[in-house]
């Protein structure tokens, strides 16, 4: 029950405060329309403050993405590795690498993005990066999924029956026919749905971002930019950048809806693929 | 199925380029892993002393230590784990044992699943009017308060961004792994355990009391000590409560104002200076050491206590 509740507490507490947002007597110019559709956001700097929350929602779909290119291909190849090729021994020792991945905070990833990736990696690459750059952050953030990915695609995999496997075999085929024509589409529901997932906790990442991707908001897909993201914003004001009550302080719970509209609507398309999709091999 | 004939050395030729991807790709992995944790060794094995343990944040890094944000850890997570806990595993019993599979049970469960994925900066958007402003029904500078100011369980309504609204935003954050995972754990009891103690005539409870609750026991700590490291990592939605980033003094009871070792290593990190970093490292060499102490007790209690149950 307290399940729902809670549910039903943050969906109460985001619409109060994103209504009172855009209902702000002082500020008439702030519409739903202007924030979905605006282009520029500014609330902090100029004369007049601006919200259009598309440079926020493109700097998380940014640094999501680049996430998703490092961590849906290296996950997915370690995981047909462990299901198909690794011994058990390797593969108990690799998966208790992957569990200390996953339990590493995710501040750490930020520190180790902005002490690490960005001057010893990026830098000596192309000296165009900045300190703060969306490349760094967005490789962090996929190191972080990485262990999700990986292990919730390995368990998509090793519940393909065997007679499958030995069907395929049977054939004539090789290791590489049995894994990618037979293997990984039987799988391919729990292998979706893994990366949904991950690119929803992805979405949701906060410390990495607010350290590493730098605080200026701006519509770019220029990987060595800096970009703010939705949660980043959240920690610039709840860090008290603005004052309580303020018009920008309002417009982070509309931030916060914005997100948690996203999330929910990811983590049910991820339950509906895995039902939809799952393939039963009885 | 197999598509157009190929020759046998092409065939050969792409079997091993999978196998050398995916080795390579595994290879990777493990890289990372240890590229993260030699350089945050380098960078902060120096500054790890014992003074570092036991004193405050400082304006100067070379003083600066972590006792307060170490103390705010434990008390913040111990208060998450006495409300997370128990709530956890008894709504997996309600929902596995005792619920009918109906329309309702359904929809709890796909919220579940639902409010896992939630940021958990979303969370501590929650908790902040929820825990820290009671939505609003009593202002905050004159509080309820019951019982003496001098002892642990002085409590003021609304909490404020103290140590205990930080617990309990933690247990929020927490609730779902600790569900889900309960869940899992009594699943995995052989349903004929369970028949066999109701055909000996027993009731549901002691069914659930002396049979499922011991059987799955084992797993359902690994999940609540797995859902603590989670909890003791967390920093967004205790930043969004509190932000208190400069403390000085260990908590003394539930209305303490408190930091925790991810929010001070987030606070020292932020910061331009090499110095600050290199305590900010320090400080991360301590999380994780006190996250693979965790992670041990886990695997140990799952090698140790795990009883084959085969039906």
């Amino acid at each position: 029950m307290l399940s729902v509740i809670t549910t039903v507490a943050i969906i109460a507490v985001l619409i109060k405060e994103t209504v009172g947002f855009f209902t702000m007597a002082d500020h008439p110019e702030i519409s739903v329309w202007s924030f979905f559709t605006g282009t520029e956001w500014s609330p902090l700097l100029g004369a007049k403050p601006l919200f259009g929350v598309l440079p926020l929602v493109c700097g998380t779909l940014l640094v999501t993405v680049i996430a998703g290119l490092f961590a849906m291909p290296v996950g997915l190849l370690t995981a047909i590795y462990l299901s198909e090729y690794a011994s058990q021994r390797v593969r108990t020792n690799l998966k208790s690498v992957l569990e200390i991945l996953a339990g590493v905070p995710t501040v750490v990833y930020g520190f180790f993005a902005l002490t690490f990736i960005t001057p010893f990696v990026l830098q000596p690459l192309w000296s165009g990066f900045g300190t703060y750059n969306a490349m760094a952050a967005g490789i962090a953030v996929g190191i972080m999924i990485l262990p999700i990915v990986c292990s919730l695609s390995e368990d998509a995999l090793r519940a393909v029956p065997q007679s499958l496997r030995d069907g395929a075999y049977a054939l004539g085929s090789t290791k590489f026919d049995v894994t990618i024509k037979v293997v990984v589409p039987a799988g391919l529901s729990g292998v979706v749905a893994a990366f949904l997932l991950a690119l929803t906790r992805a979405i949701g990442e906060t410390m990495i971002v607010a350290l590493a991707a730098g605080g200026l908001a701006q519509l770019t897909v220029d990987p060595s930019a800096q970009v703010q993201t939705m949660t980043a914003y959240m920690v610039q004001i709840f860090l008290g950048d603005a004052p309580a009550g303020g018009v920008e302080y309002r417009s982070s719970y509309a931030v916060a809806f914005t997100l948690f509209l996203i999330t929910f609507v990811m983590t049910w398309t991820g339950a509906i693929i895995l039902k939809r999709y799952r393939e039963e091999y009885d | 199925m197999l598509g157009k004939p190929i020759s046998q050395s092409k065939k050969m030729r792409l079997n091993r380029m999978l196998m050398i991807g995916c080795l390579a790709a595994t290879t990777i992995a493990v890289l990372v892993l240890s590229a993260l944790l030699v350089s945050i060794a380098i960078e902060g094995t120096s500054s790890l002393s014992w003074s570092f343990l036991t004193s405050f944040a400082s304006r100067k890094p070379s003083q600066a230590g972590i006792l307060a944000p170490l103390m705010g850890s434990v008390w913040v997570c111990t208060i998450c784990a006495v409300v997370a806990i128990p709530v956890g595993i008894s709504t997996a019993i309600y929902l596995e044992e005792f619920a009918r599979r109906s329309r309702v049970k359904r929809l709890i469960q796909l919220n579940i699943s639902n409010l896992s994925g939630v940021p958990s900066i979303v969370y501590g958007i929650l908790a902040l009017v929820a825990f820290v402003r009671f939505f609003g029904i009593r202002p905050s500078d004159e509080p309820w308060t019951f019982g003496n100011s001098q002892s642990i369980w002085y409590l003021q309504i609304p909490f404020g961004p103290s140590v205990i609204a930080g617990g309990l935003t933690l247990a929020l954050v927490v609730l779902p792994i600790m569900i889900i995972s309960s869940q899992e754990a009594l699943r995995a009891v052989p349903p004929s355990l369970r028949q066999a103690a109701l055909a000996l005539g027993s009731t549901q409870w002691q069914v659930v009391w002396r049979v499922t609750l011991p059987a799955a026991l084992p797993t359902m700590m690994t999940g609540a000590i797995l859902s603590m490291s989670r909890a003791i990592g967390e920093a967004a939605p205790l930043l969004v409560i509190g932000g208190f980033l400069l403390v000085f003094q260990t908590p003394a009871n539930l209305m303490s104002d408190f930091t925790v070792l991810p929010l001070q290593i987030f606070n020292w990190s932020g910061r331009p200076q090499a110095d600050f970093h290199k305590i900010a490292a320090a400080a991360i060499l301590v999380q994780l050491v006190v996250l693979l102490a965790f992670n041990s007790i886990a695997i140990i209690i799952r090698q140790k206590l795990q009883r084959p149950l085969q039906s």
